[in-house]
């Protein structure tokens, strides 16, 4: 339960709250982790936080970070060449199927960890049918990783995005992120739909996919709790039967969707 | 084949010979508190307990029992998954940071005087804790467990309803049945383990009569008659995972100062959290291990604040969990019956009555 020693290769500005830290390992590298799975970073004497895995670079680990706590702030803070701690890979994976159809739908800092899915769709992208990704920010100026829409448009994903609020540069859809899922050339038996972003984001865009013909286990959100041990001994990350750590973030909607329809749960 | 003991002073004297550190009840600040014994004397002698929704007294007995007393307000988790524990520290260096491991406790417990309740309270522990390779699972590998079957069971008990008691196993390595008469006191001891058997050689015993081992079973059987209280039967686990929306919770959470008292005293409740610290001059951080509860606001916080802001969901949370989505996430229910958190509640709310009150409701709906 020792947290390992990576240090920062490289730091990237995403947004005015949200950075990419590359790391790379110290000592021993932590298992390789699977997309959808997290780690819990560690910051020096200040504490540790769950952060999504956003991808990999030559044998270093990728995490994106948006300061909102003391903790995600100094891990945020951290500059190219300082020390971090890193325990984990923890949770399931989003399970990206062999083929079929996929619809990513990201809120916020949601895409995250769907990155990795959208790489692979890229590198992979003979392998699927449709892969639609719908992307929705606050503003234009909260939108993650720009500069990397041609390219996964260029591969052929048919990349949608949405701000909540205009500015006078967006030329673009307005409007909540389930506004841009409208008809979607997708074939519903054969989708399978990646889902992270703010709770009532998730649970609308959810019901949407649903109501379009989904399965529900095919709908797959990435839920959120609080989060110490991030291996099931801790009890903090309960909602309902799931630990979240344990038996998420990455859940079925089947599953997911009875236990966010109950308040405080 | 049953084996009397006259007292346990030679069982204490074995086990430090051993090398183990004798942990029992005994009597402190008004209550029968768990402590390291230094001597069978320390045990609490014709010491009882009245229990009762909101109130534990001590009394003297009329004999000189020592195990004439229910569930106190400690558990056995205080020594196998302490209230705080090391886990790491680390030290800043001219590049960065070294991390290194707490050292691993090494205690060896022998513990005396486990009931049936805490007995399997230590069993759903195991289920939780117990997998993963830390302090936990150390301490237990060492452990030595004395267990007693109780004769005498608080006003607040209810381990027959849960199947956890009034009779302790399995899972001992020596069981006792305390026999009283006047101010004599015997025990029966009943092996479980090898290790059991071993330490028992050492002892100073003699063959059971049956007359003896047949009063000891009766007063063993009669404790459970004696229990007032019940969980209800039927299927918990679905009765709470279909009583989200229950009335009830409204009417507990109104009595509910959401204090913590029952996790605290739960003998299976296993929550943590951890707490980072740094010395003043910001070279020096360390981890700590530490009991958590669900009924702490900060306890379920996410940015932007906590999941369960209300009383009732965090009441609803606990409860449903011990009785309810314990079964999903390890196989049995989280409550063995002690009835700790009947008496160390501060309004006195009882966790059977709470349950019942669910039951009728879904009865009515």
């Amino acid at each position: 339960m020792t947290p390992l020693r990576y240090r920062v290769r490289r730091r990237l500005t995403e947004t005015a709250d949200t950075v990419t830290l590359v790391l790379d390992p110290v000592d021993e590298p932590i298992v390789a982790p699977l997309p959808g799975q997290f780690t819990m970073m560690y910051a020096f004497g200040v504490g540790e936080v769950p952060i999504s895995v956003s991808g990999h670079a030559d044998g270093g680990i990728v995490h994106t970070v948006r300061a909102v706590g003391a903790v995600s702030r100094a891990v945020a803070g951290a500059r190219t060449g300082d020390v971090l701690g890193i325990r984990g890979p923890f949770g399931t994976d989003w399970g990206v199927p062999p083929g079929g159809d996929l619809v990513v739908l990201a809120g916020g800092i949601g895409l995250a960890p769907l990155r990795p899915v959208i790489r692979q769709a890229v590198a992979r992208r003979a392998r699927f049918g449709t892969v639609a990704v719908l992307i929705g920010a606050r503003t234009p100026a909260d939108l993650l990783y720009p500069h990397e829409y041609a390219t996964w448009r260029a591969a052929g994903l048919d990349v949608r995005v949405t701000v909540d609020r205009a500015d006078m540069s967006w030329t673009g859809h307005v409007g909540v992120v389930t506004t841009v899922l409208g008809a979607l050339p997708v074939d519903p038996a054969a989708t399978t739909a990646f889902v992270c972003g703010p709770e009532v984001m998730m649970r609308f865009a959810a019901r949407a996919l649903v109501d379009r013909g989904v399965p529900p286990a095919a709908v797959r959100v990435s839920l959120e709790r609080n989060m110490r041990c991030g291996v099931g001994l801790c009890g903090h990350c309960q909602l309902g039967p799931l630990l979240v750590c344990r038996d998420g973030p990455v859940v079925g909607w089947d599953r997911a969707a009875p236990l966010l329809a109950v308040k405080e749960l | 084949m049953s084996t009397l003991l006259r007292s346990l002073g030679p069982l204490v004297r074995a086990l430090h010979g051993q090398g183990y550190r004798v942990v029992g009840p005994t009597v402190r600040d008004g209550a029968i508190v768990l402590a390291e014994l230094d001597r069978a004397d320390a045990l609490p002698y014709g010491w009882g307990v009245e229990a009762a929704p909101g109130r534990y007294r001590l009394h003297r007995r009329a004999d000189a029992a020592a195990f004439g007393h229910a569930a106190g307000p400690q558990s056995w988790k205080a020594f196998l998954h302490p209230p705080r524990s090391p886990q790491w520290t680390a030290d800043r260096t001219a590049d960065g940071f070294t991390v290194t491991e707490a050292p691993p406790d090494s205690t060896r417990y022998a513990f005396l005087g486990v009931r049936g309740c805490d007995l399997r309270a230590i069993a759903v522990q195991d289920r939780v804790l117990g997998g993963a390779d830390g302090g936990y699972a150390r301490r237990r590998r060492e452990l030595f467990i004395v267990a007693v079957s109780c004769t005498e069971p608080a006003d607040t008990c209810f381990c027959a309803s849960t199947g956890c008691g009034p009779a302790a196993g399995p899972g001992y390595d020596l069981g006792l049945t305390e026999l009283v008469d006047g101010d004599r006191v015997r025990y029966l001891v009943e092996v479980g383990t090898p290790a059991g058997l071993e330490l028992l050689t050492q002892l100073p015993t003699e063959p059971a009569p049956v007359d003896l081992v047949e009063e000891a079973a009766a007063a063993v059987a009669a404790a459970a008659t004696k229990m007032s209280r019940a969980l209800p039967e039927g299927d918990l686990r679905d009765l709470l995972a279909g009583s989200h929306d229950a009335a009830r919770w409204d009417d507990v959470a109104a009595r509910c100062l959401s204090c913590g008292n029952c996790t605290m005293v739960c003998p299976t409740c296993f929550c943590t959290t951890v707490e980072d610290v740094t010395d003043v001059a910001g070279e020096h951080a360390e981890r700590w291990l530490r009991w958590d509860s669900c009924f702490d606001l900060d306890f379920s916080y996410l940015h932007g604040g906590p999941v369960r802001t209300s009383t009732r969901s965090r009441y609803r949370q606990w409860l449903t969990h011990k009785l309810g989505t314990w079964h999903d996430q390890f196989g049995e229910s989280g409550c063995v019956g002690c009835g700790r958190c009947i008496a160390w509640c501060p309004v006195g709310i009882d966790i059977t009555e709470e349950t019942r009150a669910l039951v009728t409701e879904a009865e009515e709906a």
